[in-house]
């Protein structure tokens, strides 16, 4: 176990090492922020004392290197654009994104794997027929378009939910959280349910097609032979089977949506990180845009470590050992 | 003679594809007392395991059981709801699967899998169905019961695996065990001290056993009586004895010229000309009958119809004369 995680730290950090060298240099490429952050009518004598306040007179290679030197030390530069250090900026978006995940996730799990389960047991059925056709549908709905009707419908048509931001949050340990207010919910509703129909039509399409499958596996006939009852051997035999597979998706899911989540919490107007991102973008704000990609790297291994933990405890034959030998 | 425990009359068992439905099992006739063990026998693809399946009516789509009837002490499976087959299932009526790689849940451990066998019928807290557990593992001579129980299915041998499914399948002293050639996948020595546990546990716990296989010497060394399956129905049947030392069908004949122990050293082994036919492609008449050396005008025209003499059954027009095979 232990040389295992030994063996997972070192490849953390060199994905990481990897992923900022990309992700420094795509943003270098992308434009010059000077254009953005200093007014036209600045003297130039201003402005060149300005470039290299910012480091920005400096090459590339070296301007990495001190972002690197730096990063290690624990600091991944400060926002142009805020004047604030920009992990600070990202981590204080992180409760509104992260609720927001969670309440998704939680939802596409709670609905998708029963209706997977339904779907798989009786392939040939009309609700199982409809169920999978519903799941194309929400895969291939663009988020943005599905957001808008999702407005349109429940804000503007019926009235029934806030149509963007945050509404009232109050603090829990320090962080804030809308998840315990009513007013809080009624805005959480709508960018959850966006960001958990695609997932939602993924679990089902999982489920379902595990679920298949496992039925007609011998243990499944030997259960029956054992006389143990449909309900066990669905939800013990078979849904402990299938769990694999799901976890795995649900975790590269969760971590791919606190990342990007960008485009519900455009349209929602959620103050989260995603919003974050595209605004740093905007603006080329290139410390936050990098210090994004770079936490949200740390995110992915962290997500990655975790699943591979949730194996070992869901199948016995999973052993976590490093080959360190 | 006691009441039989299963009697099973003209049982037939289709398999259906765009095609039509082709009989895997076209009207077999069983009986099996309490407490005894038949040998079913058979080549590959002749319908036993199709047989021992739709006994217990556990045959899925495209299968299925259309005609015949199973009377377990009495009473007609084929009409049975499906709550009552679950309840004997297990309980009354226990199978051993062929491949004992596949028929664990690799995910449970071996502890769960024995439990909710007691569970699924009867009131037993866990910890007596686990005490429980223990000693049958401990009577199919499993060491250390109690930890093996918190083991999963990849931490045991083939071997090891298959004495877990036969302690599964003793678990509630069921009246009737279905083994589908639970030792095939299985080396020699473990396979005859499979069987000799087998033979015990039937003689002291008085549970009868439909012993499924391909290989005469096993059914030599444990059944009490024979059935000889071919192309889906059975063609001759009676005790140990009359069907292996007094053969009357061919193909019986044929099966026992073929086994190695009848061949001399460094002498090749006989075979049954041919090949057993398709399911798809039944001959008119006897189904065996294009590989029979004893074939008549009859045998093309009409299918013979079972003559049971003194329990000594066989479905053959021209009978090899008693004495006079080996």
């Amino acid at each position: 176990m232990t040389a295992y995680i030994l063996q997972r730290l070192i490849q953390s950090v060199l994905v990481l090492l990897a992923v900022s060298i990309v992700v420094f240099l795509a943003v270098y490429g992308i434009g010059d922020p000077i254009e953005l952050l200093v007014p036209p009518q600045v003297s130039a004598a201003e402005r060149a004392a300005m470039i290299r306040r910012l480091g920005l007179d400096l090459p590339v290679w070296q301007q990495y290197l001190s972002f690197l030197g730096n990063a290690l030390k624990g600091d991944l530069g400060r926002s142009f654009v805020h004047g604030v250090p920009a992990a600070g900026l990202i981590l204080a978006r992180l409760p509104a994104t992260f609720e927001l995940v969670l309440l998704a996730m939680s939802g596409a799990a709670l609905i998708g794997v029963p209706l997977g389960l339904l779907a798989g047991l009786n392939p040939e059925s009309r609700p199982s027929r409809a169920i999978m056709a519903g799941t194309i549908l929400g895969f291939s709905l663009p988020s943005f378009w599905k957001g808008m009707m999702l407005v349109l419908l429940f804000s503007v048509a019926l009235g029934w939910l806030p149509t963007a931001g945050r509404g009232e949050t109050v603090s829990l340990f320090g962080i804030q959280t809308s998840l315990l207010t009513l007013d809080g919910i009624r805005h959480l509703i709508l960018p959850a349910l966006n960001l958990a129909i695609p997932n939602m039509a993924l679990m089902v399409r999982l489920v379902a097609a595990g679920t298949t499958e496992a039925m007609t596996q011998d243990y499944v006939k030997y259960a029956r032979a054992k006389g143990v009852r449909r309900k066990r051997i669905v939800g013990r035999h078979v849904l402990r089977n299938i769990l694999i597979p799901v976890v795995t998706v649900a975790g590269m899911e969760f971590g791919s949506l606190v990342a990007f989540s960008t485009i519900t919490e455009t349209v929602f107007a959620w103050p989260g990180m995603g919003k974050l991102l595209i605004d740093s973008i905007y603006h080329l704000d290139r410390p936050v845009v990098v210090a994004y990609v770079m936490l949200a790297t740390l995110l992915f291994v962290a997500v990655n470590f975790l699943v591979d933990v949730l194996y070992a405890a869901l199948d016995p034959r999973v052993k976590l050992t490093g080959e360190m030998a | 003679m006691t009441l039989p425990l299963l009697e099973v009359r003209g049982l037939k068992t289709v398999f259906h594809d765009l095609a039509g439905a082709w009989p895997a099992v076209d009207g077999v006739d069983l009986l099996v007392h309490p407490g005894e063990i038949l040998g079913l026998v058979g080549e590959s693809g002749s319908g036993k395991s199709v047989t021992g399946f739709s006994l217990v009516q556990l045959i899925d789509p495209p299968g299925e059981v259309v005609s015949g009837d199973v009377l377990f002490k009495g009473e007609d499976l084929r009409s049975a709801s499906e709550e009552r087959l679950r309840s004997l299932r297990g309980d009354r009526i226990a199978m051993i699967f062929q491949d004992p790689l596949m028929t664990l849940n690799p995910v449970l451990s071996i502890g769960e899998q024995m439990c909710e066998a007691i569970q699924e019928h009867r009131n037993c807290s866990r910890q007596d169905a686990l005490k429980e557990a223990s000693r049958a593992l401990s009577r199919v001579g499993i060491s250390s019961p109690e930890a093996r129980l918190k083991q999963f299915p990849h931490e045991f041998s083939g071997g090891m695996r298959q004495r877990v499914a036969i302690a599964t399948a003793l678990l509630n002293e069921p009246d009737l065990i279905i083994a589908d050639e639970p030792t095939t996948a299985l080396d020699v020595t473990i396979q005859s001290q499979i069987l000799f546990e087998v033979q015990k546990l039937s003689r002291e716990t008085g549970t009868a056993v439909i012993w499924i296989t391909h290989d005469l010497a096993v059914v030599a060394e444990l059944a009490d009586r024979v059935a000889v399956m071919y192309a889906g129905r059975i063609v001759e049947t009676g005790t140990v004895d009359d069907v292996l030392d007094r053969p009357r069908h061919p193909y019986t004949v044929g099966l026992l010229g073929s086994s190695a122990a009848s061949a001399s050293p460094g002498e090749r082994l006989k075979q049954i000309n041919g090949a057993a036919p398709s399911i798809s492609a039944r001959p008119s008449g006897c189904p065996f009958r294009p590989r029979c050396e004893r074939a008549l005008a009859v045998c093309e025209q009409i299918d013979p119809s079972p003559q049971i003499l003194d329990g000594h059954g066989y479905r053959c027009h021209n009978p090899v004369p008693e004495g006079s095979a080996l």
